[in-house]
Order: structure tokens, then C-alpha cells, then sequence
């Protein structure tokens, strides 16, 4: 019986040779504009340039190290690995080893963490729309962002990706806790503060 | 029954289902070169991950892309407005990474954008993906993508 399991895993884990992409993923959803909202705040800044060193300074203060950027787009990628052992996780894992020896205990030891920083001129609320019909009948609908001066929109996002302590990847996912968006941007308030007013 | 009288009948068994399962999969050099093993051609997947807009604004049109990357829940890996390119990442239980690169047509008028895919350790080649990101990509430009010969 367990030779008919084995087999079927192994089945199933060579067929998924070819495995399809979720019709999803490159859609977009109904929480796409929640968390673009959730991700992203304005401010009202002289420069892009200056946004991006007020930003970067966050990231620093967060211990993320620096692997991309571009100025001209106003991206800034940084990174950091952490510990991500968690005392309910051991419970576990300690009660699986007990029961089944030590081979079947698993618990998340390290990870990684991704933030990716973009800036952008902010636009205004009402786009101009513009609907007119040219000479050959075809109707255009434009309705154009207009950009604002002094004012900036930052989008944060983060990801991870957790190892257990066999070095085995356990898990790969986008954060997506309010709590850490909004505690991000305060920080950021507070870092663009400090520098208008050249204090370190 | 067969599996328990023979372990070595199993083994063959088991050796034959994965080679036919196998079969599928392919060599190294199809794999470096991404030769396609179904027989398709590189004027097939260009058509089907190229669009153009009309904009001649190739700043305006990276950010666009990168916000549309952002939206669907990627994170930027690199970004260069010199070479026209950015690479960006979804985790979401699975890997996807995405290069997208913009340059401008030979008239300059238009700004021609192609998207790859990789999806875990396979690369993308079915049509619909891409159809998705040009769609989310057209909202966000508020421009029509245009399909390129």
C-alpha cells in the first residue's frame, strides 16, 4: 500500500512538469485598487529626487540593503534576510518529531524579505476628458491624468520568502498587513519632515 | 497482484511510467536555447508578447509599466530607462517573473513594448498571459495596444 502511494506522489510530482499559470495572475482583481490605495500615499515634496533620499533613509533605518535603483524612474529595490522562527511553529514541529521522529519536524528558520519603492508625479483627481468624433466618423475618448506640481506618490511593496531549517523553501507570498504599509508611511512622514528641516 | 509478488517487476513498472512521463520534458540545449519542443516559432511568441501604444514618451510608458507590475501584485527586481527594460517578481505561492522592455518604433511615434514570462521554472508561451498583462497594461496607459507585424 505504501509503494501505491509512493508511486502516485511521484506521478504527481513529474506531471507537474507542465504545470499552467493561474488565469488570475495577470489580471487584474477586485482588491487590485484597495491595495494600490493600501501601498501608496502622497506627498507633497519639492522634488522626486528628494523623495527617493527621504525614502531610502526609511528603508536604511529598516536594516534593507540596497540592490537597485534607478533615479530616472524613481525605483528603489532593497532587501534584508531575517530570522523567521516563531514559538507556536517549534510547538509544532517539536510535537511532529515526537510523534513521527525527527525527519517529519519542519519549521520556517530564515527568510528573506523584498521591498520594492517606486516613485511618481501625482496626479490630479479629475482627469481632462475629452470626447470628440474626427472627420471620418470615429469617436475618441481621451480622458488624460494631469500631472501636479511639488507632489509625489510612493508605492511600497513587500514579499518574502521563508526557508524552513532543512534549507527547503516553505513559503512565497506578498505581505500584505495594513499595519505595516501604514507604520512604513508614517515613518516615511517623519523621515521627509527631518530632512526638509536638515536635521539627521 | 503485480507490485506485491515483484519489487523488480515495480521497478520497471515505475522506471517506464517515468520515462513516458519524462518525455515530455527536454534536453539541455532546448532548454538554454528555449528551442520549442511544440513547434513554435520565435516569430509566434514575439507576436504574441509584443504590443505598440501610441505614445512617444518612453519614460511615461516604463512608469505605466511598472505601476501595472505593481498593481498585479509584482515587486520590481531592476529597472533601467536606458536600456528600456524592467524585471519584476509575484510570489504568491508560486514565482512569476517578468522582463518587460520598451523601445521606440523606427517612426518614433509609437513605443513598442514586449513582455516575457517565467512561471516557477517554465517559460510562458501560451497566448492568453500575455493577453492579460496588455489589457491590465492599456488600462492603466489609457491608450489601445495595438498588435506589431
Amino acid at each position: 500500500m505504501k509503494k501505491i502511494i509512493a508511486c502516485v506522489a511521484i506521478i504527481g510530482l513529474l506531471a507537474g512538469c507542465a504545470q499552467p499559470i493561474p488565469p488570475e495572475a495577470l489580471q487584474f482583481q477586485p482588491d487590485t485598487l484597495a491595495n494600490r490605495q493600501l501601498q501608496s500615499r502622497k506627498y507633497d515634496i519639492k522634488s522626486e529626487k528628494e523623495l527617493l533620499s527621504a525614502s531610502n533613509n526609511v528603508l536604511q533605518d529598516m536594516g534593507f540593503n540596497l540592490d537597485e535603483s534607478n533615479m530616472q524612474l524613481g525605483v528603489i529595490v532593497a532587501s534584508k534576510s531575517r530570522d523567521a522562527t516563531e514559538a507556536g511553529q517549534i510547538a509544532g514541529a517539536m510535537f511532529m518529531a515526537f510523534m513521527f521522529g525527527a525527519n517529519a519536524a519542519s519549521y520556517d528558520k530564515t527568510q528573506k524579505i523584498r521591498a520594492s519603492l517606486v516613485t511618481k508625479p501625482a496626479s490630479t483627481n479629475n482627469p481632462i476628458e475629452v470626447d470628440i468624433k474626427t472627420k471620418s466618423g470615429k469617436q475618441i475618448k481621451f480622458d488624460q491624468q494631469v500631472e501636479m506640481p511639488n507632489s509625489y506618490v510612493v508605492r511600497v511593496t513587500f514579499q518574502r520568502l521563508v526557508w524552513n531549517q532543512k534549507g527547503i523553501m516553505t513559503k512565497i507570498e506578498g505581505i500584505n498587513e495594513p499595519e505595516i504599509y501604514q507604520e512604513f508611511f508614517d515613518k516615511l512622514s517623519k523621515s521627509i519632515f527631518l530632512q526638509a528641516q536638515n536635521v539627521n | 497482484m503485480l507490485i506485491k509478488e515483484n519489487p523488480l517487476r515495480l521497478a520497471i513498472f515505475g522506471a517506464i511510467c517515468s520515462m513516458l512521463l519524462l518525455s515530455g520534458c527536454q534536453t539541455m540545449k532546448e532548454r538554454v536555447l528555449d528551442s520549442s519542443a511544440d513547434g513554435q516559432t520565435s516569430v509566434q511568441l514575439r507576436s504574441m508578447q509584443t504590443r505598440s501604444f501610441d505614445t512617444s514618451d518612453k519614460a511615461k510608458t516604463m512608469r505605466t509599466v511598472i505601476a501595472t507590475l505593481q498593481d498585479l501584485g509584482f515587486v520590481v527586481d531592476k529597472a533601467d530607462l536606458d536600456l528600456g527594460s524592467v524585471s519584476a517578481t509575484k510570489l504568491s505561492g508560486y514565482a512569476l517573473r517578468m522582463t518587460v522592455s520598451v523601445r521606440p518604433s523606427e517612426s518614433g511615434k509609437s513605443m513598442i513594448v514586449r513582455a516575457n514570462a517565467q512561471y516557477n521554472n517554465a517559460p510562458v508561451t501560451e497566448p492568453k498571459p500575455y493577453q492579460d498583462f496588455f489589457v491590465s497594461l492599456q488600462k492603466s496607459l489609457f491608450l489601445t495596444a495595438n498588435n506589431v507585424d
